[in-house]
């Protein structure tokens, strides 16, 4: 994809709509006797792009099901838009889309049609509209060719983008993405950037995302947010992540590959 | 006690649904394609076997009855011993075994596995009701259905019980006699309370199968163990019903 996105011209978001913010305060979640998030709390503006990253098992995807109203806090409470993201009403007042980690595409249907089932079940548009923001979706993903192919036919980072096409169709105010650009080539990734960088800057909306990208972080982050053993260890602007002050984080950010001292002999010890 | 915990609050969550639907019922005009599919898919793969099945149970309540019949010469009475039990009983109990056979296991294992590939989660956060769009159509189709197939299976069962009449040497009863005592003795009232039963078995099963897929927890493995759990509930439900409901109709 050689020019960046046109999405100025895009039917998505034209409704007006104002960006949502979301809070979370002292959040905590545990599964059983198994805590996984422990005593969160931070709040993402309106129109802000939030990136949130750390280890796999961190909590990252837990902390995104809470936001859309999947998980019920075992303490706390997350607010998208100063309303309760645990009741049902919440997501009848405040559009949000989330995109799966794993895609979560309805398998039994085409890629066409798993776009157009959030307007036609809403009744938005005509089917001639519909078809029009679907086909701008997906070309947008550069997936024009996938649009009769059922799920089962897609590679992995196919389905990704799917998954974030179905999700533009939604015209969200409050966009959550599960690590987008992880199964995706560089340039496909820096695509996926630049659309979420460009939903926000002209359709002011509300962004957060899951990842490991660093550049993804770098460029179009408004601040960072880092998830370690179900704590929030990191929070500020992108430019902090040059020299992070804990350890930890600077590892998990600059891994250095060391063969005279690997990291799995030094858990055996 | 944590067993009867689970049995009530699997029969709670499966009444819940049902008035959830009911709720969603306004909406059925827009889904009717949904509809449709789900009628279609019902009579489509329960229709052959349901056919077959009640045939072979004509045959053989005919030849049972012919073989214990014979020494007393009731064998004029054979058409309304096969009518009846068709009728008021087995062709009902037997279209419900085999919806939850065929159409229930289907239903649930299609909706665990939308549980446990996360597609229901999705449904949820796109503030599309999965309620709505996945249960309320089957249900629909199920009241419309069950009740057709369970005509079908009386008509298929009496006819079966009519050629073995005829060509069963220890009983031999032409068609017109065999037909004539099945009329005889068999009210329009035994029917209708056969298709009452059968409406209620078809809806039991249809929603035992869905709550039970769209309550999956966990990964792949325990979508197998949904779809058994599924099939052995929707059996128990049925004999349990079965009795209810016959007493009931008395
Ligand atoms: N429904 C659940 N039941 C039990 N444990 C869970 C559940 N969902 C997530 N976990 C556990 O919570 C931890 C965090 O998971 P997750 O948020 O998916 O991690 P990640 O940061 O990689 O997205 C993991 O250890 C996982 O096993
Ligand atoms: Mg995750």
């Amino acid at each position: 994809m050689a020019t960046a996105p046109d999405v100025t011209r895009n039917p998505f978001t034209q409704t007006e709509s104002p960006a949502v913010g979301v809070t979370i305060e002292n959040l905590s979640k545990s599964f059983g006797t198994f805590e996984v998030l422990k005593d969160i709390s931070f709040a993402v503006k309106p129109g802000e792009i939030f990136v949130l990253m750390g280890p796999s098992g961190s909590g990252k995807s837990v902390l995104l099901k809470h936001i859309v109203g999947l998980e019920m806090p075992t303490a706390g409470k997350v607010t998208v838009d100063r309303r309760d993201a645990a009741a049902e009403e919440t997501r009848e007042h405040v559009r949000m889309a989330l995109v799966f980690q794993a895609g979560a595409l309805f398998n039994s249907i085409s890629v066409y049609d798993n776009l157009a089932l959030y307007p036609r079940e809403h009744r938005i548009g005509n089917e001639a509209s519909i078809r029009e923001k679907v086909m701008h979706a997906l070309q947008i993903l550069s997936l024009e060719n996938a649009a009769q192919k059922f799920p089962s036919e897609l590679s992995g980072g196919m389905k990704k983008r799917v998954a974030i096409a179905r999700a533009l169709v939604m015209e969200p105010q409050l966009m959550l993405y599960d690590e987008p650009t992880s199964e995706l080539d560089p340039v496909m990734g820096a695509t996926i950037s630049e659309i979420i960088a460009t939903l926000k800057d002209q359709y002011h909306v509300t962004t957060i995302v899951v990842s490991h990208d660093r550049d993804l972080a770098l460029n179009i982050a408004d601040r960072v947010g880092i998830l370690m053993g179900g704590r929030l260890v990191f929070l500020g602007p992108p430019s902090e992540l040059h020299e992070p002050k804990d350890p930890k984080v600077a590892d998990f950010l600059h891994p250095k590959i060391d063969l005279q001292n690997p990291r799995f002999k030094q858990l055996e010890t | 006690m944590r067993q009867l915990n689970n049995i009530l609050e699997g029969f709670g969550s499966t009444i819940l649904l049902l008035f959830r639907s009911i709720g969603y019922l306004p909406s059925l005009p827009r889904q009717f394609g949904r509809f449709v599919e789900q009628c279609y898919l019902i009579g489509y793969t329960t229709l052959p076997i349901v056919a077959i099945l009640s045939f072979f149970i004509g045959s053989v309540l005919a030849l049972q009855a012919g073989y214990s019949m014979q020494n007393f010469g009731a064998k004029q009475f054979i058409g309304s011993l096969v009518g009846l039990s068709m009728a008021r009983e087995l062709g009902p109990v037997m279209v419900a075994i085999l919806l939850a056979g065929r159409v229930g296991s289907a239903i649930t294992a299609e909706l665990a596995s939308m549980k446990v590939y996360q597609e229901i989660d999705a449904l949820v956060t796109m503030n599309i009701p999965p309620v709505r769009m996945l249960v309320m159509p089957r249900l629909a189709a199920a009241v419309v259905m069950v009740p057709v197939l369970a005509i079908i299976a009386n008509l298929v069962g009496w006819f079966g019980g009519a050629i073995v009449s005829k060509y069963t040497n220890f009983i031999s009863i032409d068609p017109p006699a065999y037909f004539a005592a099945l009329r005889r003795f068999m009210e329009f009232k035994d029917v209708a309370n056969g298709l009452i039963k059968a409406e209620v078995f078809g809806l039991g099963v249809v929603l035992v199968c869905c709550n039970i897929g769209l309550n999956t927890r966990g990964g792949p493995r325990e979508i197998g163990a949904s779809v058994t759990r599924a099939v052995v509930t929707s059996l128990i439900l049925i004999l349990v019903l079965d009795y209810f409901v016959t007493k009931a109709l008395m």
